[in-house]
């Protein structure tokens, strides 16, 4: 049951979407979140529509997951729209109930407070969906390479992150196994309120830590074993290469983003 | 012929006053299939992680081709060319594709790109997965994920691996994988092997058996020449292989019967020989 959860929501394919370099993909959504807080009325939010309908077309992801993407957020939006629209005050009034107004300023900040999320979350997943996680820690170690000189440990991090992906699985698996074991000898987890499901979580929990030390304990020395001694004068077997495409792409997003950032100061 | 792997009275305790390891002396020869036996607890484990220097000795030393493990300076060179497996398949692989995982060690070692790629592929081939490249390993069988685990070895090209009770997790048809892939890889390449394991029968057609005890060296030799005497491995806690058990057992009842029977081939027909000189 646990090993329905996706994780990195990666769609492989072979699209431009795909054929991107990690870097570029991460510049480019970059700017993106820059523009989408810049647009300002209705051409520059048409325009950051269109941007993410011809990726998503571009990548060849279907409608529908991103979509899904969005529900989480669900409340959140809901939540947005109904403080915006009742609660902004404007030059006409529509309606008013006690301390609730609807104006013209606070339906379209609402919309447009509601598209800016819809649009961020679903741009960003796009990210996600055509990049896998390793690449996307390997853009990530190369983006931000140069703060190495401020001391920070980027290799590690990036390190971290991929062991950590590299482990989920395993550790779903073994959640499992652990719930199972826990079952046969009759524990309750599903019954009961909310702290009694705590409670219940506890015999799971403490069995999953102990074994999750003991693993990194053995993976610390089989990647020493192999001559793990961090990320000095390590080399790559893939080499990130930003390609022809990848200058198009960036000079788009950038011409794009440059766009929306006037428009969005003329306030359309 | 050169020595790979010598141990010269080497001691070594986790805690004090209770030795794991207790004066073991041994040279391993370059090239040789040696298999370490011994019951949990015996030592044996330990005295594979002293072998790349996971473990330095407490007294005594070890020489790995000449250079001593306690040499900081020649740390790296060292693991690089003795390669470790481990027992749990899942806490050795780093990566979540194959060919990253194996290309692990290499990236530690510097070695240029284009090369690694070489190695990769090579190493793949050496343990026969090459279709599995671009895999996820935790989709894998135990075996497969073992044999993923001897190719991210086999990518340093190192002289010489030592599994540590590397075979203990698999099912049965996972254990032959593995054990056909290092018997292999000592044949036709020439690496030296060390296995470190409990189970008897892995150790039928190695070079040397070697079993250990109460972190001693107790036994030193051929398989044959091991198992043969069967009240002493009894005494250290270790079952013979049930070819040399059957004949054991029929020596008692009066037949004359050699105890180097290893495999069942030799045993039937040391039974038929026997049967035949009676009747």
């Amino acid at each position: 049951m646990l090993k329905d959860i996706t994780l990195g929501q990666y769609f492989p394919g072979d699209t431009v979407a795909h054929r991107l370099d990690p870097r570029t993909k991460i510049l480019l959504v970059t700017l993106y979140i820059v523009a989408l807080f810049s647009a300002n009325g209705f051409v520059t939010y048409a325009v950051m529509c269109a941007c993410l309908i011809v990726s998503v077309r571009l990548a060849r992801v279907p409608p529908r997951a991103m979509v899904r993407g969005l529900r989480p957020v669900l409340f959140i939006i809901v939540f947005t729209a109904v403080l915006n629209l009742f609660f902004t005050p404007g030059d006409r009034e529509f309606f008013r109930f006690g301390f609730l107004t609807v104006t013209d300023t606070g339906i379209r900040t609402a919309v447009f407070m509601v598209l800016r999320i819809m649009l961020l979350i679903m741009g960003t997943f796009l990210m996600t969906y055509t990049t896998s996680p390793i690449s996307l820690t390997d853009a990530l170690e190369n983006l931000l390479g140069g703060l190495k000189r401020f001391r920070v440990p980027v290799h590690e991090l990036s390190m971290m992150m991929s062991i950590a992906l590299r482990f989920i699985p395993t550790l779903i698996e073994e959640t499992d196994k652990i719930m199972s074991a826990q079952k046969a000898r009759g524990a309750d987890l599903e019954g009961g309120n909310l702290i009694q499901r705590a409670k219940a979580m506890i015999p799971i929990l403490v069995p999953l830590f102990v074994s999750a030390f003991r693993r990194a304990d053995e993976l610390a020395t089989a990647m020493e074993c192999r001559c793990y001694h961090g990320g000095e004068g390590r080399t790559r077997l893939h080499i990130l290469r930003y390609a022809r495409r990848d200058y198009r792409a960036l000079a788009m997003g950038g011409g794009i983003c440059l766009f929306v950032f006037v428009l969005g100061r003329f306030g359309w | 012929m050169a020595v790979m792997i010598q141990a010269d009275g080497v001691r070594f305790a986790y805690a004090p006053e209770t030795p794991a390891l207790d004066g073991v002396d041994v040279s391993i020869e370059r090239g040789t299939f040696v298999v370490a036996l011994g019951h949990n607890g015996s030592g044996k484990s330990t005295f594979a992680k002293m072998c790349n220097a996971v473990l330095l000795p407490d007294e005594g030393a070890v020489y790995v081709e000449g250079t001593d493990t306690r040499n900081e300076a020649e740390l790296l060179s060292v693991r690089q060319r003795v390669g470790m497996v481990f027992q749990n398949p899942d806490n050795q692989i780093v990566a979540n594709v194959v060919e990253e995982d194996v290309a692990f060690a290499p990236e530690n070692l510097g070695v240029p790109p284009e090369e690694i790629r070489v190695r990769v592929d090579e190493a793949l081939q050496a343990v026969g997965m090459s279709e599995f490249v671009t895999h996820a390993p935790h989709l894998l069988s135990g075996g497969q994920k073992q044999r993923i685990a001897i190719a991210g070895v086999l990518a340093m090209r190192p002289d010489c691996i030592v599994l540590d009770e590397a075979t203990a997790m698999l099912d049965p048809a996972g254990r032959r994988e593995v054990l056909a892939t290092v018997r292999r890889l000592n044949r036709e390449q020439g690496i030296t092997v060390l296995l470190i394991t409990h189970h008897m029968n892995e150790a039928e057609d190695a070079d040397r058996v070697i079993v250990m005890d109460d972190g001693r060296i107790v036994m030193d030799g051929t398989p044959k020449e091991v198992f043969s005497r069967v009240e002493q491995l009894r005494d250290t806690g270790l079952t013979v292989p049930e070819t040399v058990e059957l004949l054991d057992r029929l020596c008692q009842r009066g037949f004359s019967l050699p105890l180097d029977a290893l495999s069942v081939e030799e045993c039937a027909d040391a039974i038929v020989n026997a049967l035949f000189r009676k009747g």
